[in-house]
């Protein structure tokens, strides 16, 4: 019963045997390659054609493939290891990287290795939902209560760490690759709904532990034509680039709200607004449709994993990759308050590029490394 | 070991696993309805509200100055011009640090305290994304110093821009008037759509009378800009149209040559072409520099020239209003000749004249009398009493009906504003506007131009010119011709005729001409003083007049009274006297006797008018 799904599989072993001893999951590789190419293009209109930042991302993406490609050769018991350890180290150097602001005076989210900075908040992306997912490894699904209260705690920690530094948008994230891997583990839905009701009653005392910029963004979002040269500016350029771009797009380089700057961080955290105006409506389902179609395949590859850890950590890896496209999306259109994430795998820069293909190299590794039983 | 030990039942774990799965990929697929949903709302249901946005973004339509049209004197003489200037312009919305980049801009260009002023007071008046002048015409090396910084400054910009210019100067300055910059009230009064552009209206003389003639038609161009503002193409334009050029009747030599005349007086003199009524010179003194108001005048020479005595800012020729002395009598002499009254009969003059059962004596300014006095006499000598006599004979009504034919007591209707009226004192008038009867004594002092009686120099020249042309009065008129800039081709203005003095015999006005030219050519006439070495004949009359009521016993020493108190010297004249071409009045203001200060200056005009220009020949003329 357990083995009759292995068989599809095994079916196209003939076809893809190079790339599946190389542990490489021709699907999510597709999806992501289309992505990366979709991203220079876009790339090299909004960021006025300059070649010098095509290159720069061109260079981020192959660092963030030989990445992805190692990560997909280490088998998930490995991963499963060292977890723990991942999660450790991660605390301890978000927890350095706190000190460390507090004493440099203002925001900190990096350290700076001499030859790279590296950002502990990055890391606990993945590390997080490892940690979380090997908490339950050995555990009777759905969990006890006293394990979801650590499990919880787990999350807490390192979530409020980096909301501290202050990084909203990382915070969100790493805390819902946690809450993701509880939800897979079987949380009651009742659970989820009492959460959500608390956390609500709580939104009027949590609102006093905010920045006075991120009050800013989230009065903003309510009404942004309350201050349309200030904080509105953001989000009401956005929605006419959107908008004007209407269903076929005013065509590739020749997008008036990017080009002629009315667009802010139109090659970060906006570009999505770029590419709506360009590509119109027809451009934006067709990438909205890639990103689901690399979710699908994630949550397949979730659900054809073998052990508990890698459906737990599969799960919440291509969850959190789909909570990204929509909080930054739902920004960008208006629909959530502005939150500063970049749309993964298109804008330019950041880390989060190579922690994303990390994370996809797990994947790839957890359904690679399955054994199967021959047809 | 724990209490509970469970074994991991799989198959339920992966279905419980499977079930979530499932959830999610609904979860997923929904929310990417959701943003399909918003998508579709932004791109498809509002796609047009919001390309409208980015239109409105992305264009900006900015008016396009017409060019002023030019104005020129009768030989082609630049009076008014558009020379190209630089000015510093600040959009305050596109500068993030103002102090910071004012005070960088003073190290490269010159800022005074009142440059600050103006540019803070416009900042209050105007919406931040308007570029506000900062300083007016920079110096080429300003201009060359700011354009190699010009990236350090974002939101300031040099502006080259067409100002005007009165090379002139001063010359011309109470005809030509002047432009400034568009006030408040102006605004309402012009089509603001067409001023949209525009930061310069003719504020008086010739600029402000013809305004809407040199103004042009703006145009618009649509450009792009950035989110900086900064204009990066002209998408369309339509040109602005623009603004005609004026040739104005006026001679610029002519000009220069009566204000070298006046030396350092006060006073007015018009002349006028006699036969069209064009104005060949209009000439207020003191005057002042035309180029002061145009970009804005300071504080402190504007008050010096305001509140200075001799009033530079007044146009004498038009708005000064001065009793006419004995050029009145002329006038007075023909309405006699009409009347009847006193028709070829003598006066005597015992150098004094008295009403009967009045003991007052009216003196004659000749103190021991004309002895027996004709009207020839009367106006040659200008023997006051012959006058005094008439007046009372006439009475008031009838001068006040008969003055008025030849336009005194009205505006001229010429083509600039500011006009007085002058005054034609009448019983009708003293009741209504003094609330008191007539005295006959009153009615005496009009007789040689005194009392109520007022006029204005250019009434004075059209009303010589009006006895020039036997009875046709002309209307006057500054500008002769509208050129279009672009075909070249000018519409010439016709001359008018304003109205007719009739009078019963024609053979009057030549007994009135006759007089006058022996007031030049006699030897007894009082401006006997310029007939020397004259190729014309000079129809004219001298006049004095009061400034400073004299008491009964008192005598009039011109040397012992101050000379802002001293009498006001007049002449009028026109030549040549058969075949009249130019009329001319001039009034220096306390410059003392008529024929020995005022005449000199006619004569210098007619000379260079009519010897020099050739113009003995006749020209155009009323028909």
């Amino acid at each position: 019963m357990e083995f009759r799904s292995y068989a599809s599989p095994g079916n196209s072993q003939a076809n893809t045997s190079l790339l599946y001893r190389w542990h490489i999951d021709l699907p999510l590789l597709a999806g992501i390659t289309t992505l990366a190419c979709a991203s220079l293009l876009i790339l090299y209109s909004s960021g006025g054609q300059d070649l010098n930042l095509i290159y720069r991302q061109i260079l981020r993406f192959l660092m963030a493939f030989v990445i992805m490609f190692v990560m997909a050769q280490i088998a998930p018991h490995h991963i499963q290891r060292w977890s723990p350890w991942l999660y450790g180290i991660g605390l301890a150097l978000l927890l350095v990287v706190l000190l460390a602001g507090e004493i440099g005076k203002g925001a900190q989210r990096w350290l700076d290795l001499g030859l790279f900075r590296f950002q502990p908040s990055e890391m606990m992306k993945v590390a997080v939902p490892m940690m979380i997912a090997w908490y339950f490894t050995e555990q009777v699904l759905p969990p006890r209560t006293s394990r979801i209260a650590v499990a919880t705690l787990m999350i807490v920690a390192p979530v409020f760490l980096i909301f501290k530094q202050p990084d909203l948008g990382t915070a969100i994230l790493v805390g819902s690759a946690g809450v993701f891997v509880l939800l897979f583990a079987g949380l009651y839905w009742r659970w989820v709904i009492l959460v959500g009701i608390s956390i609500s009653g709580m939104a009027p005392i949590l609102w006093n532990y905010l920045h006075d910029y991120q009050k800013q963004r989230v009065l903003t979002f309510l009404n942004p034509e309350n201050d349309p040269l200030g904080a509105g500016y953001h989000i009401i350029q956005s929605k006419i680039a959107i908008g004007s771009g209407g269903i076929y797009g005013k065509g590739w380089l020749n997008g008036t709200q990017s080009q002629l700057d009315f667009l802010p961080e139109r090659s970060t955290d906006f570009i999505f607004a770029a590419f709506a105006e360009e590509f119109g409506f027809i451009g934006v389902v067709l990438l909205m449709s890639l990103y689901l179609f690399i979710v699908l395949r994630g949550l397949y590859i979730a659900a054809m994993a073998q052990d508990t850890f890698s459906r737990l950590l599969a799960g919440s890896l291509t969850m959190t990759f789909f909570i990204y496209v929509f909080v930054n999306i739902g920004m960008v259109t208006g629909l959530l308050p502005v939150v500063g994430l970049p749309l993964p795998l298109i804008s330019f820069g950041g880390t989060s590029v190579v922690t994303l293909l990390a994370g996809f190299g797990l994947l790839m590794g957890i359904h690679t490394h399955r054994k199967l039983l021959p047809a | 070991m724990r209490v509970q030990i469970t074994i991991k039942d799989h198959i339920r774990e992966g279905q419980l696993f499977t079930n979530r799965a499932v959830a999610f990929v609904i979860l997923c697929t929904a929310l990417v309805l959701v943003i399909i949903s918003r998508l579709a709302y932004l791109q498809i249901i509002s796609h047009e509200h919001f390309t409208t946005l980015s239109q409105n973004n992305r264009l900006n339509v900015l008016p396009i100055e017409p060019i002023r049209g030019l104005i020129y004197d009768r030989n082609g003489v630049v009076l008014a011009q558009n020379v190209p200037i630089y000015n510093l312009k600040i959009t305050p919305e596109q500068v993030s640090d103002l102090p910071t980049t004012l005070n960088k801009l003073a190290e490269l260009v010159e800022i005074t305290p009142q440059d600050l002023e103006r540019f803070q007071k416009l900042r209050k008046q105007n919406r931040s994304f308007k570029a506000l002048p900062l300083r007016y015409r920079l110096t080429d090396q300003e201009v060359a110093k700011f354009a190699v910084n010009r990236h350090r400054f974002p939101g300031v910009d040099i502006e080259a821009e067409l100002s005007r210019h009165y090379p002139l100067g001063d010359l011309v300055a109470h005809s030509v008037g002047y432009v400034g910059r568009i006030d408040e009230s102006e605004l309402q009064r012009v089509d603001q759509a067409n001023y949209d552009g525009t930061s310069h209206i003719g504020k008086t003389g010739v600029e402000r009378y013809y305004e809407d003639i040199l103004h042009g038609q703006v145009g618009h161009q649509e450009v792009e800009i950035n989110a900086a503002g900064r204009i990066l193409r002209v998408v369309n334009k339509n040109a602005p149209i623009p603004g005609q050029n004026l040739h104005l009747s006026i001679d610029a030599r002519l000009q220069k040559i009566a204000q070298d005349a006046f030396a350092d007086n006060n006073g007015a003199l018009v002349a006028i072409n006699a036969n069209n009524g064009a104005v060949l010179t209009l000439t207020s003194l003191p005057t002042f520099d035309a180029n002061l108001f145009v970009n804005g005048i300071d504080a402190k020479t504007y008050r010096e020239l305001r509140d200075s005595e001799d009033h530079p800012l007044i146009n004498r020729a038009l708005y000064g209003q001065y009793p006419p002395g004995s050029t009145i009598k002329p006038f007075l002499g023909l309405a006699g000749l009409e009347h009847s009254v006193n028709k070829g009969g003598h006066v005597f003059c015992p150098g004094y004249f008295s009403l009967e059962g009045d003991s007052h004596r009216y003196r004659d300014w000749k103190k021991e009398g004309h002895g027996i006095v004709d009207l020839d006499k009367a106006i040659v000598e200008s023997c006051d009493v012959y006058f005094y006599d008439l007046a009372v004979s006439l009475g008031v009504d009838r001068i006040a009906t008969f003055l008025k034919q030849f336009g005194f007591g009205a505006r001229t209707g010429i083509d600039i504003y500011g006009e007085s009226t002058g005054l034609i004192p009448s019983r009708e008038w003293k009741e209504k506007e003094r609330k008191a009867p007539w005295y006959l004594g009153e009615t005496v002092n009009i007789g040689i131009g005194q009392g109520y009686t007022l006029v204005t120099p250019l009434q004075l020249t059209l009303a010589v010119a009006t006895l020039a042309n036997r009875g046709l009065r002309i209307n006057p008129r500054l500008v002769s011709g509208i050129q279009d800039p672009l075909s070249r081709e000018m519409q010439l203005i016709a001359p008018t005729l304003a109205g007719n003095v009739d009078v019963v015999n024609p053979d009057n006005w030549q007994q009135i001409v006759r007089a006058m030219t022996r007031v030049v050519h006699f030897y007894k006439g009082t401006a006997k003083g310029i007939s020397a070495n004259l190729q014309y004949q000079i129809a004219g009359k001298t006049g004095t007049a009061q400034v400073f009521g004299l008491k009964q016993d008192e005598e009039y020493k011109e040397k012992d009274v101050q000379k802002k108190l001293r009498d006001h010297a007049l002449f009028i004249a026109f030549a040549p006297a058969d075949h009249p071409q130019i009329a001319v009045a001039a009034i220096v203001e306390n410059g003392g006797h008529g024929g020995s200060v005022a005449a000199p200056i006619i004569r210098k005009i007619m000379d260079a008018y009519l010897l020099k220009e050739g113009n003995l020949a006749s020209e155009e003329t009323v028909n």
